[in-house]
């Protein structure tokens, strides 16, 4: 089967500044992908390559098997929810979103209730005659995403779409996302810096750094399997630890990881484990995030808020199960 | 420890006032920003009111004047004879001449002024940027009359215009145009086409300035929203940046269509002996003595602009402000 995108060890170098730096990268058609990582670290670079804003330095790019370098953004099936919307503000919702008809040749009648179908996809009908300054940030992600969805797009990409959401509005916009997803039957590509954005709503998540991916894979790989210590830090705040701590605990002398919830903190008197100071708890809601000093390594443990925890500065015993604790690929 | 060190004694929480008129002052503006706003827009609004308004009013009530054909004295009684004057072939003419001028300096000046006002809002940076400001401003600097003198040389039949053109073996393209009926002339320092030059370039950084602020506000992703929906970029400057640098324009315009309806030097000076709104009131206020005339002229231009201005309103040019 075609991939819906394929990068061939695409380059995008600005001076010398590598954004994005021998990528290979074969997303399936139908696939809900994310594209994780810090700023700066080239999934946004990589979404300008698709959509054809960017031009890669080296490599190359096919869209459903087709090339697409030197191909501009007019001619690629493929659309854009930009991160704070790109809405024209002379045009109306409805003009907004029958925009892409419009420019295609689309019959007015037409176009416009094509529009007006697509905002009712996106729970907006009726707000076709407003203004987009008119729209709360909320409704604007929606009208981008009609705008964007009404030319139905092989490939539909979102740069940081509930970035600029609060949070209550960005889990409701998840769901949304991933159920119209299913609906639609569109490969979306979504670009984020959230990983739990990432891991609740894609099917494979791509981990970007420097311009590179340091892992591929389902939410669970990436977030159980961490190859790499970037890997294991950046997604979901993992405890890394160093390749001698590792050997003792599992005869190997490679980096590991271990998740905070995995870790068991108990009153320094009860037996064997790995011996701690509390130096800090920070209360979470739900659960409470504590931070310990086991002789020099920062460790951080995740647990249930109400359990009864010793005192700040008192000494601990650390405990977990030999199967939680990851070894990485990286080399020690 | 710092702070403790500045602060010898505990600070009052309520600071004393700084005392004397100034302080009290101060504070009365404070409690009242009304007061402060009237004193500041009272010496502009006098001004405003009573020297420009004011002759603006005398102007028009002259234009209600008529002459004394005989002994050339201002007939103080309320009249709609200059007008009726004022609508003579001739004058009518001299209006016609002058607003057809007005428009084509216009489109031209926007044509000009987009491409480079384009550049400067989306590409120039830093010493680039510097440099077109100052590009643009430069002859702003310099006299209106050094300018027109110099594109009188430029333009003159021994000039250098013509001197390019024949090395360049263009000169029949020249003598091609100046054979035209109404643009053409002796030479381009004497004709139509001359005023037209002159008058574009004049104007140009008016017209420029205003583009350029407008694209400036267009976000740089709306032009990619366009292309990413399909648009090719013709469609996305006739769909998306043309819009959206609209108000620009008609501010740009409102200058250059105004000023040419109201200049006098530039068509005295490079053109054809035929007048322009402006020739006409320095003629008729001057050599001719008919006031009231002159008046009635300078109306022409008012009532035009108000049209332009209520005209570009309705085709919603300001919305986007």
């Amino acid at each position: 089967m075609t991939s819906a995108v394929s990068f061939k060890q695409v380059s995008r170098h600005f001076g010398s500044v590598r954004a994005v730096d021998a990528v290979d990268l074969e997303i399936a058609p139908g696939e809900f992908f994310a594209m994780l990582g810090p700023s700066g670290s080239g999934k946004t670079t990589c979404l300008r390559l698709i959509a054809g804003f960017e031009q890669p330095t080296a490599g190359s790019i096919s869209i459903f098997g087709e090339r697409a370098e030197g191909v501009p953004p007019y001619r690629r099936n493929v659309n854009t929810v930009f991160q704070d919307y790109a809405l024209f503000p002379h045009l109306n919702v409805l003009d907004n979103v029958a925009y892409g008809l419009m420019v295609k040749g689309v019959g007015k009648a037409e176009r416009l209730k094509a529009a007006e179908e697509a905002l009712s996809l996106v729970r907006l009908p009726g707000y076709g005659a407003r203004r987009p300054g008119q729209l709360s940030g909320g409704q604007r992600q929606r009208v981008a995403l009609a705008r964007a969805l009404v030319n139905q797009p092989k490939v539909l990409l979102l740069d940081e779409p509930l970035g600029a959401l609060d949070l209550k509005l960005r889990e409701n916009m998840q769901e949304e996302l991933k159920s119209l997803q299913k609906v639609l039957g569109i490969t979306f590509v979504f670009v984020t810096h959230d990983q739990g954005e990432a891991l609740s709503m894609a099917d494979r998540v791509a981990v970007f750094n420097d311009g590179r991916i340091m892992q591929i894979g389902t939410p669970e790989d990436i977030y159980q399997r961490p190859k790499t210590r970037f890997v294991a830090d950046f997604v979901g705040s993992s405890n890394v630890l160093p390749p001698d701590f590792v050997q003792r605990y599992s005869g190997q002398h490679r980096w590991g990881s271990l998740r905070p919830e995995s870790i068991r903190v108990s009153s320094a008197a009860s037996g064997d484990g790995v011996a701690a100071r509390l130096v800090g708890t920070n209360y979470l809601g739900a659960t409470t995030r504590l931070a310990l000093d086991a002789d020099g390594l920062r460790l951080h443990a995740m647990v249930p808020a109400g359990t009864a925890l010793p005192a700040e500065g008192e000494a601990v015993m650390l405990t977990f199960n030999r199967e939680s604790l990851h070894l990485m690929d990286e080399p020690a | 420890m710092t702070i403790a060190a500045v602060q010898s004694k505990p600070a009052p929480a309520i600071l004393p006032g700084s005392g004397g008129m100034r302080g009290a002052f101060s504070d009365l503006f404070w409690r009242r920003p009304q007061l402060l706003l009237l004193l500041m827009l009272l010496p502009p609004v006098l001004w405003l009111g009573i020297v420009y308004i004011g002759s603006l009013f005398a102007l028009l009530l002259q234009s209600f004047f008529s002459i004394d054909e005989f002994s050339g004295l201002i007939n103080r009684e309320f009249t709609l004879k200059t007008y009726g004057d004022l609508f003579q072939a001739a004058n009518l003419d001299i209006i016609l001449r002058t607003v057809t001028m007005a428009a084509l300096v216009t489109l031209a000046a926007a044509v000009v002024a987009f491409p480079i006002a384009y550049y400067a809002a989306r590409y120039a940076r830093g010493r680039w940027k510097a440099l077109f400001y100052l590009g643009v401003m430069l002859p702003l600097w310099s006299s209106y009359l050094v300018k027109i003198y110099a594109w009188k040389l430029i333009l003159a039949k021994e000039g250098i215009l013509t001197w390019l053109l024949a090395k360049l073996n263009l000169l029949w393209l020249l003598d091609g145009w100046l054979s035209l009926p109404i643009v053409g002339g002796n030479s381009l320092s004497v004709s139509f086409t001359g005023t037209f030059i002159v008058f574009v370039y004049v104007w140009l950084p008016f017209m420029i300035l205003p583009v350029q602020a407008a694209l400036e506000r267009v976000p740089g992703n709306l032009v990619e929203a366009s292309s990413d929906l399909g648009a090719s970029p013709g469609q996305t400057f006739r769909n998306v940046l043309f819009p959206l640098a609209l108000p620009g324009i008609v501010a740009g315009s409102i200058f250059t269509f105004s000023l040419t309806l109201g200049d006098y030097i530039i068509p005295q000076i490079i053109g054809t002996s035929r007048l322009f709104i402006g020739q006409a009131v320095y003629s008729q206020q001057g050599t001719a003595g008919n006031i009231p005339l002159a008046a009635a002229f300078t109306v022409v231009p008012i009532v035009i602009m108000g049209f332009y201005l209520w005209g570009a309103k309705r085709m919603g040019a300001f919305d986007a402000l």
